[in-house]
């Protein structure tokens, strides 16, 4: 029988079918954060459990920690609990933890990839949606809740239920300035973000495989906002390149059986899939969101829409309480919608690419006046990386703020956060009422589109530039 | 974790679609270590006005929906992050029943997790159901788990879908890891054939 990629990867991991009860998966890596573990090390605790493999995870404090002022005591009492209770619990069972002072330390997704901690065909759990991240590896990875977290670490397994499959084709070549994130709003905005529900999709097509490992990240990582479970992409030459000599990738003769295995991987030619989804990209151009969810997304050419737009009375009652909360007016240009602050970073945009292209399309401009533009690198290693390559003098002398790692605003946990009533322009994933802080604003954009936010104080078409 | 009990009870109408877990429990309140005590922050920032006085424009916060154990709300619920804070804080406000035509599935996972059954209706027995709660004050809901039903006042029953596996595990009230731990020769079966293909994972 042919088979998907998704489904290799199932069969590969089936523990067991009891009667009566879901298919247990095993779990090969398992990640953490601090927001959504301590109540799962609570449980096991009290249940008497021990963590079966703690080889099998790896942790990080990201959510919660300061961008600035590192060296000082956390201030939020609440956030400095959360914290020392990962490192206890890390400490208490033999993890390995990055915690905020190693120089490992970043935002979850990111630092996974650059240490090689996920391959081809593995499955990869962590409470956080985000997950979907590593399908990027070709490894099927999904966020999980904190009974799961749980779960995992007392027995390495999940009962799972089987998803559907949905092959998203993106056909042709991207043009110059649309990205890996225009690529995942545009299929967001065609498919609706309970598009991919019950879901895994797959991406293919010239334009997935042309992009870098760091795109097909971005792109990944937001399958969750299109309702998916997971996202993945084949793994090719470029995810053996990218792999290679990292910490916890094999190397030697077991380099040789893993490639092997891994060139298996891909989707068996004329694989059935549920669904099919086409797009081209030499269509897709930057994308913009105007409302308080990702599927309310146009291109910077386009116009904000009016109700009337929408036939589905769902759709036209969501765009009448967007437009209100956004104070957006129909009709208005994308180009003329104002930004008050900029934010550069998250698991979705806070990788090298990603202030490379922001640097260049700053370089030589200045932050607006009245705008605050924040760079946050999504790892001491991005930071370092951007730092040797000069691009953080280049944002630093336009005027933008250069942070410490973290998951900062795109949640807004930390105490980075927009006040009511300002407008961001950010690269982050979620646009929901309140995500950047209460009555905050959120427009979600590519690197390039928000660096150019920053200099013009509006969104600006920059395919024009 | 308790044994889901069928029972008639109000149901409080919140008739919004994709209403995301940021709503349901927001981010400020994540950064505690506890499992309980999330209730009273759910729906946070629609539910309170800026001094912290109650929002009456907020559909909660209507007098003849204070007891309600269900809540029927519009599609694509609980769409956004894993946050189990989500479930948490829902069961722990006092609903152990949610209505509505589909969820977000990472959500969808937790509820089971907590002792919530999350019902999936059809668009259409969603808008019936919804149309009486908001023409019958204190209109009250009869739910019935082993026979997967839902019976309403106005005859507006249905017959909803469940996986066996979850249903059983809801109506006992039985811990996951334990009926997984009961499987370990499985899995130690399966962890020595995982060692001898993927050596790589182990070193």
């Amino acid at each position: 029988m042919k088979k998907t990629m998704y489904e290799k990867i199932w069969d590969s991991h089936l523990v067991c079918e009891a009667a009566g009860q879901a298919p247990l998966l095993y779990v090969d890596r398992h990640l953490m954060h601090e927001v959504t573990s301590p109540q799962a090390f609570e449980g096991l605790r009290n249940a008497n459990r021990k963590i079966r493999n703690p080889h099998s995870i790896l942790a990080t404090m990201d959510h919660c920690v300061p961008t600035k002022n590192r060296e000082l005591p956390i201030a939020d009492p609440i956030a400095k609990k959360q914290i020392e209770t990962m490192a206890d619990n890390c400490r208490e069972n033999g993890l390995n933890l990055y915690d905020i002072k190693n120089p490992n330390n970043g935002v979850i997704h990111i630092v996974v990839p650059e240490h090689g901690f996920v391959h081809p065909g593995m499955i990869t759990v962590c409470g956080d949606s985000h997950t979907a991240t590593h399908g990027a590896f070709g490894a099927l990875a999904f966020g999980i809740g904190t009974s799961e977290v749980e779960h995992v670490m007392a027995t390495q397994t999940l009962p799972q239920t089987k998803s559907k499959t949905m092959l998203v084709k993106v056909n042709g070549k991207l043009p110059k300035y649309s990205s890996a994130k225009d690529i995942v709003l545009a299929v967001i905005g065609k498919i609706g973000t309970a598009g991919g529900t019950g879901h895994v999709i797959e991406f293919a097509g010239e334009a997935v495989m042309d992009l870098t490992m760091e795109g097909r990240m971005t792109l990944c990582n937001m399958a969750i906002e299109g309702g998916a479970r997971a996202g993945l992409v084949m793994p090719d030459e470029k995810t053996y390149e990218y792999l290679k000599g990292r910490e916890f990738t094999p190397s030697g003769s077991e380099w040789d059986t893993a490639l092997v295995y891994w060139k298996t991987l891909p989707s068996d030619e004329d694989a059935e899939f549920d669904t099919v989804v086409t797009l081209t990209a030499d269509d897709i151009a930057p994308q913009v969101t105007w409302g308080t969810s990702p599927e309310q997304v146009a291109p910077v050419s386009g116009t904000v829409p009016s109700p009337e737009n929408f036939n589905d009375e769902g759709k036209r009652q969501a765009c009448i309480s967007a437009l209100n909360y956004m104070d957006l007016k129909p009709k208005t240009k994308i180009t003329d919608i104002p930004v008050n602050l900029v934010f550069l970073g998250s698991c979705t945009n806070g990788r090298i690419e990603d202030f490379r292209i922001a640097a260049e399309i700053t370089k030589s401009h200045k932050v607006a006046d009245g705008v605050t533009a924040i760079a946050v690198p999504g790892s001491y290693k991005v930071k370092e990386q951007a730092e040797q390559e000069g691009l953080d003098q280049i944002l630093i002398d336009a005027g933008w703020e250069w942070r410490d790692p973290g998951c900062s605003m795109c949640l807004a946990m930390n105490g980075d956060e927009l006040t009511p009533g300002q407008r961001s322009a950010s690269t982050s994933n979620r646009n929901f009422e309140g995500r950047q802080g209460k009555g905050g604003r959120t427009h979600l954009v590519s690197p390039a589109m928000a660096a150019a936010a920053a200099t013009a104080g509006h969104f600006v078409d920059i395919r024009n530039l | 974790m308790e044994p889901y009990k069928n029972h008639t009870s109000t149901a409080a109408l919140m008739n919004r679609s994709n209403v995301d877990t940021d709503q349901i429990i927001p981010k400020q309140f994540l950064k505690r270590v506890e499992r309980s005590g999330f209730g009273a922050h759910l729906f946070h920032d629609w539910r309170f006005n800026d001094d912290g006085s109650d929002n009456p424009d907020f559909e909660l916060n209507k007098a003849e929906f204070q007891s309600a154990t269900i809540l029927v709300t519009g599609d694509n619920f609980g769409c956004g992050s894993s946050r189990e804070h989500a479930p948490w804080a829902i069961a722990d406000y006092g609903f152990n029943t949610i209505i509505s035509s589909s969820y977000a599935d990472i959500f969808y996972n937790n509820c089971f997790k907590n002792g919530i059954l999350p019902i999936r209706a059809t668009q259409e027995q969603l808008r019936l159901i919804a149309e009486e709660i908001d023409a019958h004050e204190g209109c009250s809901l009869t739910i019935n788990l082993e026979m997967q039903t839902v019976e309403t006042p106005l005859g507006n029953n249905f017959a909803f879908e469940l996986d066996p596996f979850r249903k059983e595990n809801l109506l006992h009230g039985l811990d996951d890891i334990g009926l997984t731990m009961k499987q370990t020769d499985k899995i130690d079966e399966y962890e020595q054939k995982h060692r001898r293909l993927y050596p790589w994972l182990w070193t």
